[in-house]
């Protein structure tokens, strides 16, 4: 969800982008609706995006309880989930969002940010509606925080987006911009598609997941970017609407998985960008997933429920990159401020600078066989195709 | 719409001059013209129970006609009128635009009843309201549909559509805890809103009458079930879209749910033959979820407090904070007509 914070989009940007999204699909345009007459009906009970989802119980009385992410929501007949897009109907769970795309794009992989994977190549991006959080923060609440009914989509199986993303010389396969923890199902499903055509699968999340799913469909993903979004319990809790414990745990099981994965941080004055909570993060992640860990310090911009505070200043994100330094993490940088030496990478033995970044792009990539070229120190990632 | 259009002088000076309880409401309470008596000191609000032990006759289906006979009834009672024209001129007036919020989630089992929506309009009309000003809606269209409303746009008739044909406000609107994108059928064609749940138990809630049948009204009500919906709930109607327009609360009580919900479960459902009116909302539920406990205590269920799922939103709409209406037995007085 934070990916949106680079470029942060206003509502009628976002439907722009949603209209552009429907001509990537190559699907039709997005139906406008007139506001002073009642259309047609746009949602929602459309067979099509229906499939029983994977990760629940069942119980008496029609009732299930979802088993995807730690808030267990127990959901009556005819009631959704806390995330909005997964349906109990009379005792099956459903997942309504499959092959529902409202956002596609062709993005920088830098943009979701990873820095240390594949860098300067494009990621065929998507989304559905849906979320397990509420963060009060959201730069994309109109997808995130919706309905999947709400909101105009396309259908986009996952073959099609294979297709899509080899005609768009996308080597990925990007799920961001919402919460993709709760479509699973249809990011499984495409990385299955992808992988089979030779296309790799990237997830942006929230990381706020039980094990065994995340498991299951992040076990499918080649690489990992989490947003942690804070590193107290109390943020969390009133900020974000979860808890932290969790997600630390999907860090954890992410490395023991093997998984390439990035971290975002968005610094937030005041409210989560204090010296101890820098110095807490950074000895946390140098001891439970070790230095080499790509953390991003990023900068908030006023957007959604959090709208009275200002712009994370620059020299916020400077202090917190230095105490992560210090701490001795190796590749800490500064997001969503265009031009900042921060966003480079350099090498942790010499120093020397061996990927500049202009704004999303990689603008030169000097590592070569995953090797710093000035001092051949091994520098950690997925560097080439 | 304002109070001084709606309340009498003498409910105005009562008001006035009832002191810091009043005042202390704030501005929000001036624009619903009920809440008036609701927040003066003292008063008590009017919750009326009408019912009809015939209004099914021997079949399943209600009768119209003893549907129109039991709402006028309530309506005197509500408003201590001899004419039930009378009554209806206290909460429209001619030139306004009447939505009706039905709740539709148990299709025909436990929804509002299409006789009562049916007489409502009937008596709108007759008070000087235009057909194609009222609107009845919910959510969905397709619910509508499948609790037997015909879906009607355009034209000069009743219009009934969900707010899948309108969408919802592209702003949020935000108090305490939520933060919501309202329909635009609430804000664009609406200017009394009367509410028209139904009597239900609910699994996560307690039970859901009047209050949380405004979940019906923004675009993101899954955000707002942790916790019993508490605050949520009480926090939602305090936005001055709800509260601005919302002046009267009839309760379908025809078919009554005291377990199970709330989807519709027949094994759970008794024939509580019964109107709720009130212009309290939170006054309405108080009363609403003691005739559920008794319906459960009867059956030999626990309360819903001793299944930790007692209906805490009713509470909090009344506290300091909210002031929405009264949730003390003291301060509510239960007609039975």
């Amino acid at each position: 969800m934070n990916e949106g914070a680079k470029n942060p989009l206003d509502r009628r940007s976002f439907l722009r982008c949603a209209l552009a999204s429907g001509a990537a699909l190559g699907i039709g345009g997005v139906v406008k609706q007139a506001a002073a007459m009642p259309a047609a009906s746009a949602s929602g009970d459309n067979a099509r995006y229906i499939v029983e989802a994977k990760f629940y119980q069942k119980l008496t009385n029609s009732k299930i309880k979802c088993k995807l992410c730690p808030r267990e929501c127990t959901v009556g007949d005819k009631e959704r989930g806390y995330c909005g897009v997964r349906e109990n109907r009379g005792g099956t769970y459903y997942s309504m969002v499959h092959s529902r795309v409202c956002a596609a794009h062709v993005d920088p992989i830098e943009k979701k940010p990873l820095f240390h994977y594949l860098p300067g190549t494009v990621a065929f991006s998507l989304a559905t509606a849906g979320c397990n959080v509420n963060c009060k923060f959201c730069q994309n609440w109109d997808i995130s925080q919706s309905r999947p009914e709400e909101i105009p989509a396309q259908y986009a199986p996952p073959q099609r987006v294979t297709e899509l993303a080899k005609q768009y010389s996308c080597p990925t396969i990007a799920y961001t911009y919402s919460e993709p923890v709760v479509w699973a199902e249809y990011l499984m499903d495409c990385a299955d598609a992808g992988h089979a055509a030779g296309v790799r699968s990237i997830v942006v999340s929230n990381g706020y997941m039980q094990e065994e799913a995340l498991k299951a469909a992040y076990g499918k993903m080649d690489a990992v970017k989490i947003d942690l979004k804070s590193f107290t319990e109390s943020y969390y809790k009133q900020v974000v609407t979860g808890q932290l414990k969790p997600v630390l745990d999907t860090l954890v099981t992410l490395r023991k998985m093997g998984k390439w994965t990035e971290i975002v941080f968005l610094v937030l004055p005041t409210l989560n960008d204090s010296d101890a909570e820098f110095r807490g993060l950074a000895q946390w992640i140098k001891a439970n997933l070790g230095a080499d860990v790509p953390l991003h310090f990023t900068q908030y911009h006023p957007e959604y429920l959090l709208k009275n505070l200002p712009v994370t200043p620059v020299s916020t994100l400077e202090r917190a990159k230095a105490i992560a330094d210090a701490e001795g993490l190796h590749f800490v940088y500064i997001g969503n401020v265009p031009g900042h030496p921060a966003q480079n990478t350099y090498c942790p033995k010499c120093r020397k600078m061996i990927v500049e970044r202009v704004g999303f792009v990689a603008s030169e990539m000097l590592i070569k066989n995953g090797k710093c070229p000035f001092c051949q120190q091994p520098v950690p990632g997925v560097w080439h195709v | 719409m304002s109070a001084a259009r709606n309340g009498s002088r003498r409910d105005f000076l009562k008001g006035t001059l009832s002191g810091a309880a009043f005042l202390c409401a704030g501005g929000a309470l001036a624009a619903q013209p009920m809440a008036a008596e609701v927040g003066a000191a003292g008063a008590k609000s009017r919750v009326v129970v009408a019912r009809d032990e015939l209004l099914r006759g021997s079949g399943f289906t209600v009768d119209a006609q003893r549907m129109r006979t039991l709402l006028d009834r309530a309506m005197l009672a509500l408003f201590n009128r001899e004419n039930s024209l009378d009554a209806w001129k206290k909460i429209v007036h001619p030139g306004e635009r009447v939505s009706l919020k039905v709740n539709t989630l148990g299709g025909r089992g436990i929804s509002t009843n299409v006789q009562l929506v049916e007489a409502l309009c009937e008596r709108l009309q007759q008070a000087g309201i235009k057909s194609s000003d009222i609107v009845i809606w919910d959510r969905d269209s397709a619910e509508l549909e499948r609790a037997g409303f015909s879906l009607a746009i355009g034209g000069d008739r009743v219009q009934c559509y969900g707010t899948d044909r309108m969408g919802y406000e592209d702003e949020l609107s935000a108090y305490g805890s939520v933060g919501s994108r309202f329909s635009k059928i609430l804000t664009q064609r609406t200017d009394v809103l009367i509410n028209l749940p139904v009597l239900k138990d609910h699994d996560g809630a307690g039970v859901t009458i009047a209050l949380k049948n405004m979940y019906g009204v923004i675009h993101n009500p899954n955000k707002y079930h942790p916790n019993g919906c508490n605050p949520y709930v009480a926090d939602l109607n305090m936005l001055p879209e709800i509260r601005s327009r919302m002046r009267l609360v009839i309760c379908d009580a025809t078919t009554a749910m005291y377990e199970g919900g709330p989807a519709y479960k027949p094994e759970f459902c008794w024939p509580c033959n019964s109107l709720l009116l009130s212009t309290d909302a939170v006054a309405l539920d108080y009363t609403g979820w003691q005739m559920i406990e008794r319906k459960r205590a009867e059956k030999g269920l626990k309360s819903l407090e001793a299944e930790q799922r007692g209906p805490s939103y009713i509470i909090t709409s009344a506290d300091d904070e909210h002031r929405l209406g009264h949730c003390d037995s003291k301060r509510i007085s239960v007609v039975e007509v």
